[in-house]
């Protein structure tokens, strides 16, 4: 008998309570709509099963940080048999819930070993290079893999429509890094950009006729251009109230398109919006007057899966573009006042680094590659609407960026695939999607508050690599 | 009266009721030394604050002679770095933590950089007149990183150098904007003597062969005595004493200033 | 006129839900300086609670209304509290000498966390509630329009007016309030002068999240229904409130309120009520662009 274990059993017993406070209204009592009224029913049993669940997570959490691994590891192992037993437990989620908790704690019980052999591992020698090269050819298989993806037999048309989203939150990701990781901006209205970009194409096609690739540098200008105009007057706020104007812009742009209804159809939105086309060649089985299909131009057989294949390299095209930008600006003087301004805005001003318009030049390439984006959307959705622009959207956005660790460009791609990608292979947690976005954001701060990719390659070498450290 | 490279006139600032600087006036001249010295809270850094821009005085002129008249009052913060080249160091570092020492050096350079980089369109595109001038731009920031003994640690992030060397490395920092005149904000705090020794020898090399001005607020006397070639006292706000640092040290205002706060120091 | 009178009255009872809900902005901010994103959704969090409390005391046959209103008050400001301290343990605290930003990343990684499991625990459609407290009293006639106010805009009225006395004296005269303008001043002071930090800002989200909750339940019976959104949309008006009166000031919170209030029914009533959003929003960035310390706020001086 540990002489601690009474301090445990209280602070866990607490916890429980606490738990059991917060869930009695919102998770004891459900609510059903009945005609015109509402009845509940009680969910008292699972409330009950899940604090209980809590009550032993944390005894184990507890148990692992002072040094009791094997009870711990132990009680991490019933807790994960249980969740995971034909037991009949009242819902599907009490199984996973449970599952959870014994992993937590059957992690917490040997993150110790992990995180030393991992160090260990990164100090030597041998695992600094190695990591370095890691990374270098990490990111060129990754690059190789997207490219070859669609040849692939894995290539069906559900892969790749996720590949698709995937690769459009991937280059969003990319352009709010720019803002947010590397000029240290948090911008909430990121998504309003988006929806410029998108609303400019979905017009201009429809209303004049004009193609993609040639709306698609105005609709990046036009993003820019509200980025300028929105950013110029705001930029000076402190971090935290331009976050929240930020986010103000993104609703008062949302809200325009959704009452100007002369202009943007309003809530219907606006449909029919041709897709990308390839020299001139349209992706469709009958070209309209004047076009010709591309499986014409090509002389194979029409296949509606041409035109998704299309598209996937559409925006790993864009998506690259937006990187290459990245990494080339960021050893450029504008680049590096940028992660400046981030680090210290006072010092930049002090050695007579405008803060205005550095900031305002980070904003607007933001947004400009939000409005490519957007375009890109418009043109593979073929209809756009309000809805696809709210705020849920640019915090996914954030949430990626802020997962991936602010500033890197490879963390971007790991959380796109995680956070979109995740949801949708594993549709039982499709519901839980949002609640693990939240969950996520609040944990990586609290615990890796520079996100998965920590690591920041230094924007100039005066010393090449293989010598860092000597002199 | 020989050349002037500051003049301050009739400087006051209030903050609400508070007089935190009352009508102060001096001058200080090109290649030379000029200390600010005074007990806590005599409005040292206030000063600075009005000459870098961090504050708007509320009354007085603020004139820096360079390749015209600079009236520092009237422009806004970052253009007194950039065009009057004012620069400073702060009393508790602000380097950039996050970035490597050489690239806090390079980043002081940014706006000649800019120009190079015909804002950024050459840079992108890769442009050898842009090349050029980045090399260059890493050369001054390596000789300077030769002069505060950095070399070696120019790829490392400057928030994990040692306190010292993020002191030095914040002066050549400043450096690096090339100024007409430095603001150096009690430099030697929390130094070891050997450090403190290494300091007055920077700062005499850059009074010597850099031939800047320098404006320093500075609590350690056996820095200020050694190194300053001229003194002003402030105290509660005002000037009580300006002159050489052997005579400022031996006018009585000054002792009585210092006595019972500092007074260990004053004799030093 | 008699339009006017009736808006006028509509407006202040509005006013007076934001002004309970910018307090809990405002304090916040006062104290950490941070703005609290999540705020919004404990607000949303009480009306939740208080919706299911009225449902249990119409299950336990409590039919006398100012009991029922009482009772419900109290468990949804207990309960809700409960939401506002762990927050602050769980999501903020360990952020504390975290980089600037953090904390209102994890906040709005909390927001986003309530409102979906709300979402998922009750459901996403709108949840009606029937009326409380019906019935009202007609002040006057003219044109043929009657200027009424209920018992329930009274009511609300009457709950914020006391709410915030209680709460002014709270602050300005208790050893609570005390420590709560030290820790405001300076954090590192105050601890060192044996205040104790941490508990002073438990308590000062424990009472943000209660006076939401008070709100939350006056929102439930005005507009009788809720749902898991409500909290998005009520926080950024109480936010601008809070902003517009000044931030880290009480009264200023309160006097925001009533601004918000007036702006958004008067707007809606006499512009067009699509835009009505618009216009708050629209007022949050042209305060802080010019005038970030508000009505009733102090400058910030930068320290260098």
């Amino acid at each position: 008998m540990d002489a601690r274990l009474p301090r445990m059993l209280k602070d866990a017993a607490v916890t429980a309570l606490v738990a059991a406070a917060l869930g009695i209204f919102i998770v004891g009592f459900r609510t059903h709509d009945i005609g015109k009224g509402l009845t509940f029913d009680y969910q008292l049993v699972d409330l009950g099963i899940a604090v209980v669940t809590i009550f032993f997570g944390r005894l184990g959490l507890l148990l692992a940080s002072t040094g009791l691994k094997w009870p711990a590891f132990a009680l991490g192992i019933v807790l994960g048999v249980i969740g995971a037993s034909p037991l009949q437990l009242p819902s599907g989620f009490l199984h996973w819930f449970v599952v959870f908790a014994g992993v937590l704690i059957i992690l917490r019980t040997i993150w110790p070993w992990v995180d030393e052999a991992a160090t260990k591992a990164r100090r030597s020698p041998v695992g600094t290079r190695a990591g370095q090269a890691g990374a270098k050819w990490f990111g060129a298989a990754l690059l190789v893999a997207a490219v070859v993806m669609p040849m692939t037999p894995f290539a069906d048309q559900q892969t790749m429509d996720l590949a698709v989203l995937i690769l459009t939150y991937v280059m969003l990701g990319w352009g709010l890094n720019i803002v947010v990781g590397l000029a240290g901006l948090l911008d909430l209205g990121y998504v309003a950009f988006y929806a410029v970009g998108a609303y400019s194409y979905a017009l201009l096609s429809t209303q004049y006729g004009l193609g993609f690739w040639t709306v698609l540098p105005l609709a990046g200008m036009m993003a820019a251009t509200f980025g300028l105009v929105l950013g110029f007057p705001v930029l000076r706020l402190r971090g935290d109230y331009l976050a929240i104007v930020t986010m103000g812009f993104g609703e008062i742009i949302r809200l325009v398109i959704l009452n100007w209804v002369d202009l943007t159809n309003g809530p219907a939105g606006i449909g029919s919006i041709p897709g990308p086309t390839l020299f001139g060649a349209v992706f469709a089985e009958n070209a309209p007057a004047g076009h010709r299909t591309f499986a014409e131009m090509m002389g194979i057989p029409f296949n509606s899966n041409q035109r998704l294949v299309f598209l996937y390299y559409v925006i790993l095209g864009l998506a690259l573009v937006t990187n290459f930008f990245t990494q080339r600006v960021r050893r450029l003087p504008v680049g590096r006042a940028w992660e400046a301004l981030r680090e210290d805005e006072t010092a930049c001003r002090a050695l007579g680094i405008n803060p205005t318009n550095t900031k305002l030049t980070a904003f607007a390439v933001g947004a400009m590659f939000a409005g490519f984006a957007g375009s890109f959307f418009a043109a593979k959705q073929r209809f756009i609407s309000p809805e696809s622009f709210t705020f849920i959207e640019s915090a996914i956005i954030l949430a990626i960026v802020v997962l991936g660790g602010m500033g890197s460009q490879i963390g971007v791609v790991l959380a796109a695939v995680l956070l979109i990608g995740m949801p949708e292979w594993f549709r039982d947690l499709g519901a839980y999607r949002m609640v693990v976005f939240g969950l996520a954001m609040v944990l990586i701060m609290v615990f890796r508050p520079r996100g998965l990719v920590s690591h920041r390659e230094p924007s100039v070498r005066l010393h090449p690599v293989h010598r860092r450290g000597g002199a | 009266m020989s050349e002037t490279l500051i003049a301050v006139e009739h400087l006051t600032m209030r903050f609400g009721g508070l007089v935190a600087i009352d009508d102060v006036s001096f001058s200080a001249r090109p290649r030379e030394i000029t200390a600010i010295i005074g007990p806590n809270g005599a409005g040292k850094t206030t000063v600075f604050n009005c000459i870098t821009g961090f504050y708007k005085p509320t009354v007085g002129r603020l004139t820096l002679h360079g390749d015209r008249e600079y009236l520092l009052e009237r422009m806004l913060g970052h253009e007194i770095g950039q065009r009057a080249r004012v620069t400073r160091t702060f009393q508790n570092i602000r380097l950039f933590p996050g970035m490597t020492a050489l690239e806090n050096l390079m980043v002081a350079q940014h706006n000649k950089l800019m120009r190079a980089s015909g804002m950024s369109v050459f840079g992108l595109l890769g442009l050898k007149r842009f090349r050029t001038a980045e090399a260059d731009a890493v050369e001054i920031a390596r000789r300077w990183l030769e002069r505060i003994n950095l070399v070696a640690d120019a790829d490392r992030p400057a928030g994990e150098l040692p306190y010292g060397a993020q002191r030095r490395l914040e002066i050549a920092r400043a450096m690096c904007t090339e100024p007409r005149l430095l603001c150096l904000d009690e430099p030697a705090a929390g130094l070891n003597p050997r450090e403190s020794a290494e300091l007055n020898t920077l700062l005499v090399s850059i009074r010597e062969q850099d031939g800047v001005g320098v404006l320093l607020i500075e609590h350690d006397m056996s820095v200020v005595m050694r190194i300053s070639d001229h003194v002003v006292v402030l105290d509660y706000g005002r000037k009580i004493a300006e002159g050489a640092p052997a005579d400022v040290r031996k006018d009585p205002a000054v002792i009585q200033a210092y006595l019972g706060t500092d007074d260990g120091d004053s004799h030093a | 006129m008699a339009y006017f009178s009736q808006q006028l009255i509509n407006a202040v009872t509005l006013g007076a839900i934001y002004g309970l809900i910018a307090i809990g902005y405002t304090m916040v901010y006062g104290i950490i300086g941070m703005i609290n994103f999540a705020h919004g959704d404990i607000f949303m969090i009480g009306a939740f609670i208080s919706l299911i409390g009225f449902m249990i005391c119409a299950m336990l046959g409590i039919s006398s209304a100012p009991l029922a209103i009482v009772l419900v008050l109290m468990m949804s400001m207990a309960f809700t509290s409960v939401y506002g301290w762990a927050i602050e343990r769980t999501a903020y605290r360990p952020l504390r000498g975290s980089f600037r930003l953090a904390p209102l990343i994890s906040a709005i990684g909390v927001s986003i966390l309530l409102e979906n499991y709300v979402q998922l625990a009750q459901g996403a459609r709108p949840k009606p509630a029937g009326s409380i407290v019906t019935g009202g009293y007609t002040l006057f006639s003219s044109d043929g329009f009657d200027v009424r106010v209920t018992w329930l805009q009274i009511i609300i009225v009457v709950v914020t007016v006391v709410l915030m006395a209680g709460f002014t004296w709270l602050i300005s005269s208790t050893s609570l309030g005390r420590r709560q303008r030290a820790c405001e001043q300076d954090m590192k002071m105050a601890s060192l002068l044996g205040v104790n930090v941490d508990r002073t800002i438990s308590l000062t989200f424990v009472m943000g999240a209660a006076l939401a909750a008070v709100a939350g339940m006056l929102f439930l019976m005005y507009y009788g229904v809720v749902d898991f959104f409500i909290g998005f949309l009520a926080g950024i008006k109480a936010f601008t409130a809070a902003v517009l009166g000044g931030i880290g000031s009480l009264p200023g919170a309160m006097l925001g309120g009533l601004a918000i209030g007036l702006i958004e029914v008067f707007w809606a009533g006499y512009f067009s009520s699509e835009y009505k959003d618009v216009a708050v929003f629209a007022i949050l960035v042209l305060v802080l662009i010019f005038r970030p310390s508000g009505l009733l706020g102090k400058p910030e001086i930068e320290k260098v």
